[in-house]
């Protein structure tokens, strides 16, 4: 056996709020958990069958409105407790859940069983993942098949990996070093194996990472070639002979629909105008998309995506 | 024509605690069955919230007609379901067979309907799984739509053919003169869950047919 | 009262040997008995898997079995654990064999119903088992789509279709409980002169009747999708998997208070009888049983803090997920609160009972580390989960179980056990199961996941003391079966009242007649009038 583990490293910024919980819990459970046992021990020994202990139970109004502060305050004192710990651990959770707005996003697939990253320079990794200490990494994670689950101990974060959506999760580094890194949602066959390392770097050594890693190109850049492969600037593009709406300065900007209804032109909705095109039409178009599913796969997805952010802060000309 | 006593089972102390006791028990049936179907109007329910455009098409392509012509089967034979508790309550044998005969064939007849239905879904190549084809980018969309309305009205034209066969037995039952002003329990019984399978499809109708109609 | 002799009158065991008289049965306290030798089996069979997973934990690398067969254990247990074991246990046996009598009634309301039920479970079973035996299925007991239904190639549509039918058995349980509790109490038996073991009953019955429909509607949605490969619950097509979550837990976290609403209704009858006091706090144990079960439906959530649901949603689940423990806490305090004053002695029964406390106590609070939103990031799907969850059920709910089982076995068979040999085994379960369970709470909080045949070399420690306890946890189960047989034909006959407890079921012959009473009883006490003067009925 190697040297034994307790308690994980703790290497991100959110990891020592968890911690504290965790503390906490802990140190409030083993109170009541030996305040209970004494008791029953007490008892079990004092009141035993035979033994001489007193056994004379008060009676009266005196006695009855003792017992019913005693209960009140046994139901008070928990739910109080419970309050504040609610409190103090969902506020915890919505530091883990908003995204930072200078979180730098690599985007993940996950599939069965591996996971496949893919970073904005277009750096590809499979079952591992650099990053540089300190940085703060925003994770836009999607599914090729069934439900994963994409989990770092080390960072305390864990987020499901769904197919058809995008889950996004974030962290920032304190330390350098080797972290585990676990699929924690049960997805067949060799669940167990789609593991990975997290390495997280000083910048330095990252960068040229980045500059050593093989690349075809950005991700935006391959985005912009798929958006010609795949026939969408036929349509979306300046010499286009269709009423589609030009996709320049579009990513991040509120999009109104046919129904009334206004939406977030972010990834989720990129994806599913292409897959689900009559799901949410823009007002003033007609409902004629074609559906790419089955065409597009998600590695391909992210980049287009990537390219319509590079495009984002483009002036929307010609809209007509 | 002597009104029936009703027999009483053993562990029961009288007929009113056995009376009570059949009607809670068949209230809590009603009350599974009401849940179970709820699955089924939250499935459609939050799947359509998601595919609004899509389940419009897909309902405007099933058949109003022939599922109106259903309702008011269905309708008029929880009305002689109704009538024929009340000629049981007031021992009316040869009305109370025939009321309960007219709800059996009013339910064959809904599912016979039904039967159409489904060839004229087949025909237009709408049953998802085994011939569906729809044009348009919608199509996946229409498919589920389809699966949830063939899944629910299977469902509850199951519950109809169980509701037939145990009405078919209690009429048979009520011609060998069973039931009486003093015992006509199961006559009771059945008439509340008939009912409930109509109050389902009064649900079902709206959801599956109209609303997209408006 | 008097304690009838046996001698006089044909006992429900005695009043006809054949076989086939007991396939037929219409009697609650025989088909307490099919129900408890087939979930016996059932019971094995589960902890068969548990003990080749425990097993091929002891290494890293999965050595014992493939990783494929790794995933179709896990899964097989958890599908026999809870809804072939668990779910029927209490209120099959105990609550079938014990509700008429403690009510005073001659038996259920609706008997033939209550035999269909048992039907409908071993039919249940035999789909189950079927499964198994034709290659298993790999989906994990709570079949997430969309693998379940569009990616594994096991054995899906049997082992959901017994879990289907089996439904149905827990549904006509619930109901003849229900209406049973309702219509048919003895004269004078008020609803605040119940034993606390019917208001447990009744708690549950409700969750059985309401949250069990939800379930097999569920269930037949993804027995058509794995079909037809088609469904509201593949993203290919538009559907939502998470929709089958919301589904699924729906009933699934209410299933697990019907696993435990019984094990609290067990351990009051024994402590009060032991302690030889009243409850403390009668009313406020009963309403908190109903409060379990009816908060206990609006809580699944708690399950999917990390699955893609909204914060908001997320912040409700956990709020109202802490709501939900506090009738818990309060019925601990009470339950040792009965302990003062008492007249304590440590039959089997008790020591069961104690250690079902002492359990239920350490699994609850580590409920409230899940329900924390943002420390359950780091808990989800690890090992804290696992452990959590059998400290309730097994350490709880299942000590509670054998707990009753050695209450009541005088009263059912006639025969008294060697008490010498139940308290061993009560001792070694306990200590068994704490060593098992205890180093998977820091297993999980270093990250191992759930549902991992391998796992990283560091964590083998915690591994093998968890494998290591659950040998010993194997023999406290296996040593009830060798005294309690043995006492069937070797023991001393039971009085009427072994325990001196009250309580209608006791003032009966032991075991019972197959009417239960020859005369209707007749209820002028409290309950637990263990002692004057005693504690407040709150």
């Amino acid at each position: 056996m190697d040297h034994v583990e307790f308690f994980p490293a703790a290497a991100s910024t959110v990891a020592g709020t968890i911690d504290d919980i965790y503390f906490v819990w802990l140190a409030l459970s083993a109170a009541i958990t030996i305040a209970i046992a004494a008791l029953v021990v007490i008892f079990a020994i004092k009141y035993r069958h035979g033994s001489k202990a007193d056994r004379n139970v008060a009676s009266g109004e005196h006695y009855e409105h003792t017992l019913h502060r005693i209960e009140i305050t046994w139901t008070l004192v928990p739910l109080i407790i419970f309050l504040a710990m609610f409190l103090w651990s969902a506020n915890a959770y919505y530091q883990s859940a908003a995204v930072p707005n200078d979180a730098v996003p690599v985007y993940v697939v996950g599939k069965q069983w591996m996971w496949h990253i893919e970073h904005q320079g277009g750096q590809r990794e499979i079952g591992e993942l650099h990053i540089p200490v300190g940085r703060t990494i925003a994770l836009v994670m999607t599914s090729q098949d069934v439900i994963h689950s994409f989990s770092v101990p080390g960072f305390r974060v864990k987020q499901d990996v769904l197919p058809g959506r995008y889950t996004t999760l974030w962290f920032k580094a304190t330390r350098t070093g080797d972290f585990r890194w676990f699929c924690t949602q049960y997805c067949g066959a060799a669940h167990s194996r789609m593991i990975g390392r997290v390495l997280v770097m000083e910048p330095d050594d990252f960068e040229r990472w980045l500059a050593l890693s093989d690349t075809a190109g950005s991700m935006a850049a391959k985005g912009a070639a798929r958006f010609r492969q795949f026939g969408c600037s036929g349509c979306h593009g300046p010499s286009a002979n269709v009423h589609a709406p030009r996709l320049e300065g579009l990513f991040g900007k509120p999009v109104q629909l046919q129904d009334g209804r206004t939406v977030l032109a972010d990834e989720r909705f990129i994806r599913d105008s292409v897959f689900l095109p009559n799901k949410e039409v823009p007002a003033n178009y007609e409902p004629i998309m074609p559906s790419f599913r089955g065409q597009i796969d998600e590695e391909q997805m992210l980049e287009i995506i990537e390219y319509l952010k590079s495009i984002e802060n483009v002036p929307q000309g010609g809209q007509r | 024509m002597a009104s029936t006593i009703a027999p009483i089972a053993p562990q029961f102390d009288d007929a009113v605690q056995q009376r009570d006791a059949s009607n809670l028990g068949i209230w809590i049936f009603l009350a599974t069955e009401i849940l179970f179907f709820g699955v089924l109007f939250a499935a459609y329910a939050i799947t359509r919230t998601q595919h609004a455009a899509a389940f419009a098409a897909g309902s405007r392509l099933t058949d109003l007609s022939l599922a109106t012509v259903n309702t008011a089967l269905l309708l008029t034979s929880s009305l002689t379901m109704a009538l024929g508790v009340y000629a049981a309550q007031s021992g009316a044998r040869r009305a109370l067979v025939r009321w309960l005969s007219l709800t059996v064939i009013l339910g064959v007849a809904f599912l016979v309907i039904k039967g159409f239905e489904y060839h004229a879904d087949y025909v237009e190549h709408l049953v998802p799984a085994v011939d569906f084809s729809y044009p348009g980018a919608q199509a996946g969309e229409v498919e589920l739509f389809f699966y949830l309305y063939f899944v629910i009205t299977a469902i509850h034209g199951l519950h109809v053919f169980i509701g037939v066969v145990v009405i078919s037995v209690i009429a048979v039952m009520a011609s060998r003169n069973a039931f009486g002003p003093a015992y006509f329990t199961p006559v009771d019984l059945t008439g509340l869950y008939w009912h409930l399978v109509d109050i389902i499809w009064l649900f079902v109708y709206p959801m599956l047919y109209l609303v997209s109609r408006s | 009262m008097s304690s009838i002799s046996v001698a006089q009158h044909d006992n429900y065991l005695t009043a006809d040997f054949r076989l086939w008289s007991w396939l037929i049965t219409l009697d609650h306290k025989r088909i307490a008995v099919l129900y408890t030798v087939s979930i016996t089996l059932l019971f094995f069979i589960g902890g068969a898997a548990a003990a080749m997973i425990r097993l091929d934990l002891l290494t890293p690398y999965s050595e014992l079995v493939s990783i494929e067969t790794y995933n179709k254990l896990f899964t097989m247990h958890g599908v026999i654990m809870v809804w072939f074991f668990l779910i029927p246990s209490i209120p099959t046996t105990l609550g079938n064999f014990l509700l008429p009598l403690m009510i005073g009634a001659r038996d259920l309301a609706f008997p033939r119903l209550n035999l269909l039920s048992w039907y409908l479970y071993v039919i249940g079973a035999l789909f189950a088992i079927e499964s198994l035996i034709a290659g298993g299925v790999d989906t994990g007991w709570t079949f997430y789509t969309p693998f379940s239904t569009m990616f594994s190639n096991t054995h899906v549509f049997a082992a959901v279709t017994g879990v289907f039918i089996a439904g149905f058995s827990s549904i006509l349980t619930g109901l003849n409980f229900i209406v049973t509790i309702h219509e048919m109490r003895a004269p004078g038996l008020t609803w605040f002169r119940l034993p606390l073991f019917i208001w447990a009953m009744y708690a549950t019955s409700l969750i059985l009747v309401l949250a069990t429909p939800v379930l097999a509607m569920t269930l037949v949605l993804i027995a058509v999708e794995h079909f037809f490969h088609i469904g509201v619950f593949d993203p290919a097509l538009g559907g939502d998997p998470l929709l089958f979550q919301h589904l699924f837990w729906f009933y699934s976290h209410p299933a697990v208070y019907i696993m435990i609403v019984p094990a609290m209704g067990v351990a009051s009858e024994i402590i009060g009888c032991f302690a030889r006091n009243r409850i403390f706090g009668y009313r406020f144990m009963a309403y908190a049983m109903l409060a379990i079960a009816g908060f206990g439906f609006v809580v699944w959530g708690h399950h999917m803090f990390v699955s893609g649901q909204s914060a908001y949603a997320g912040t409700v689940f956990s709020l109202l997920t802490f709501l939900v423990s506090v009738p818990s806490a309060i019925k601990v305090f009470n339950w040792t609160a009965t302990l003062y004053k008492g007249h304590i002695s440590f039959e089997a029964p008790m020591l069961y009972a104690l250690g079902f406390l002492g359990l239920f106590t350490i699994g609850g609070l580590t409920g409230l580390f899940l329900a924390s939103l943002g420390l359950d990031i780091q808990l989800h799907d690890t090992y804290f989960v696992v452990a959590h969850f059998h400290y309730i059920m097994v350490g709880g709910a299942v000590m509670a179980f054998f707990g009753g089982i050695h209450f009541w076995w005088p009263k059912a068979t006639g025969r008294m056990y060697s008490d010498a040999w139940a308290r061993l085994a009560a001792i070694i379960t306990f200590v068994g199961f704490n060593l098992t369970f205890f180093p998977q709470f820091i297993v999980g909080y270093l990250g191992m996941p759930r549902r991992y045949p391998e796992y990283p070399p560091e964590f083998q420690i915690w591994n093998v003391l968890s494998s290591a306890g659950a040998v010993i946890l194997a023999l406290g189960y296996a040593l009830p079966l060798f005294y309690l047989f043995w006492s069937l034909r070797n023991g001393p006959a039971a009085p009427s009242n072994p325990w001196k407890a009250k309580g209608l079921e006791w003032q009966t012959s032991s075991p019972p007649l197959p009417e239960n009473f020859l005369r209707t009883p007749v209820v002028a006490e409290e309950p637990y009038s263990y002692s004057t003067g005693g504690s407040t009925d709150g």
